[in-house]
């Protein structure tokens, strides 16, 4: 018990004296998982409108495929994009293993699904209720897509932000095409599982604290952005 | 404005519909030319709404086929818009709804905007363009919806029902929109089964009855002698569908 409260103490310190290990383990993380998003971002979300709006045969399939891809064990994405990378792998030769670009490429794989999924139903709903109208304009399924994205907006930005919440907890996935290399492919996650281990609790407390902050603010930004999208809305 | 090329005459020739093989409408033959508004009435179930679906391409017929006389004089913009009984607005504001259908039209931006501007003036919506447009009453949404399909400059304005959830003041305002667009030169295709308003509005009557299409004709004769039995009971309140 004394232990605990004395790894708390110092993780507080690290926290407040801005330890420059910490930050900069907290700022890789960071990057990492926002550009992730982002790619994620530009494949998923208009994947998911069109799959809200075309009607084709095997719809169906895709979407239980897709449905299913979300419970995609980050450890799978991990070992699926360390095989394509790795020396032997048929991308190889771009040396990307071991590097923050793998871990990106890593989490982007992971999350795509996700926000493609969620994308998917949440726009679903948007497009029968503008469908006729749409129709009534001449709009097909591609150019409603742009349509749907941007009406669709604030509450595509909650997608986002449970895809960046998937994104930036995630261990298995950036510990095995990153290799966890302190101060090059060490981010939060994995800082954690290390130093747990080894016994620094501490810096994994410290470590702990700083990722549930951010993850608390994510769902606070959520949830403001679901309060400003009703009131404009309505 | 528009090239003397017209759309006009529609014609619907032995148009029918049916879904799931239940017969909605049959055998429908009409002529719309330009002129004042043609409204279609009859009772519930008649196929009223269908019909106008029929002639703005959102449903397929079944049986005969909707034809017009010619391609749109203006070739980017849509010869023929629609406006439904609940207004569908997009989540923008009041001015990017209007200017929607334009901007898919393909024209530039700025006549976008200004095209729009001077359709939202039209209806008195001009001092509500930057507002959100889903936070509108009913009433002015049904009007936002009118602007924006006016602000097409359509040959023919397909109007579904539209003071049909409305209340007698946004009524009258949309009632006199839709005569300030037909005096405009749209030629304005409305159904309704409000009697008054039909008195009020129409130049030309259409009449349904179960799916069949039983008298066109102008409004004073229609009103004065309905030429069917179903119409003349239509008129007197005693026919409910």
């Amino acid at each position: 018990m004394q232990d605990l409260s004395a790894a708390f103490a110092a993780a507080m310190g690290l926290v407040t004296a801005g330890d420059p290990a910490l930050a900069d383990i907290v700022a890789l993380s960071l990057q990492v998982s926002l550009t992730a998003v982002a790619l994620a971002a530009l494949v998923g979300l208009p994947l998911g409108a069109l799959l809200a709006v075309a009607r084709f045969p095997g719809r169906g399939a895709v979407l239980v495929a897709l449905n299913a891809l979300m419970g995609l064990p980050p450890v799978v994405a991990g070992l699926l994009i360390y095989l394509l990378l790795s020396r032997s792998g048929p991308l190889g030769m771009l040396g990307l293993l071991f590097t923050p670009a793998a871990m990106v490429i890593a989490q982007a794989v992971l999350i795509a699904p996700i926000l493609a999924a969620l994308s998917r139903q949440v726009l679903e709903g948007l497009w029968e209720e503008y469908a006729e109208q749409l129709r009534s304009f001449g709009v097909g399924a591609w150019r409603a897509v742009p349509t749907l994205l941007w009406d669709g907006r604030f509450a595509l930005l909650t997608v986002l932000l449970a895809g960046f919440g998937r994104a930036s907890a995630e261990v298995g996935a950036v510990m095995i095409v990153g290799g966890n290399i302190e101060g090059y492919t060490r981010v939060m996650t994995t800082a954690i599982a290390l130093e747990t281990s080894k016994g620094d609790l501490p810096l994994a407390l410290a470590l702990g604290l700083v990722l549930m902050a951010i993850v608390l603010t994510v769902n606070a930004a959520a949830q403001l952005v679901r309060e400003a999208a009703s009131r404009w809305a309505g | 404005m528009r090239a003397p090329a017209t759309a006009l005459p529609l014609r619907a020739e032995h148009l029918g519909f049916a879904a799931g093989g239940v017969p909605i409408l049959q055998d429908v033959c009409l002529v719309i030319e330009a002129g004042p508004p043609l409204l279609v009435i009859g009772p519930n179930g008649a196929g009223k709404s269908v019909l106008l679906r029929l002639l703005h391409g959102l449903l397929r017929p079944t049986a005969g086929r909707v034809v017009w006389a010619a391609e749109p004089g203006q070739p980017r913009l849509p010869r023929d818009a629609m406006v439904f009984q609940r207004p569908v607005l997009l989540r923008r504001s009041v001015l990017a709804n209007a200017a929607y259908p334009l901007r898919l039209a393909g024209l530039p931006r700025t006549e976008c905007l200004g095209r729009a501007r001077a359709a939202l003036e039209r209806v008195g919506l001009a001092d509500l363009a930057d507002r959100p447009a889903r936070r509108l009453s009913g009433g002015e949404q049904q009007r936002l919806a009118l602007a924006r399909a006016a602000a097409l400059g359509p040959e023919v304005l397909f109007l579904d029902e539209p003071t049909a959830s409305l209340d007698p003041a946004a009524t009258r305002a949309v009632e006199a929109i839709v005569a300030d667009i037909a005096a405009r030169g749209t030629k304005v295709v409305m159904t309704t089964h409000d009697l008054s308003q039909a008195r009020r509005l129409a130049g030309e009557v259409a009449f349904l009855h179960r799916g069949r299409l039983r008298v066109q004709a102008p409004a004073a004769a229609f009103f004065a002698n309905p030429a069917a039995p179903e119409a003349t009971a239509f008129l007197r309140g005693e026919l409910v569908w």
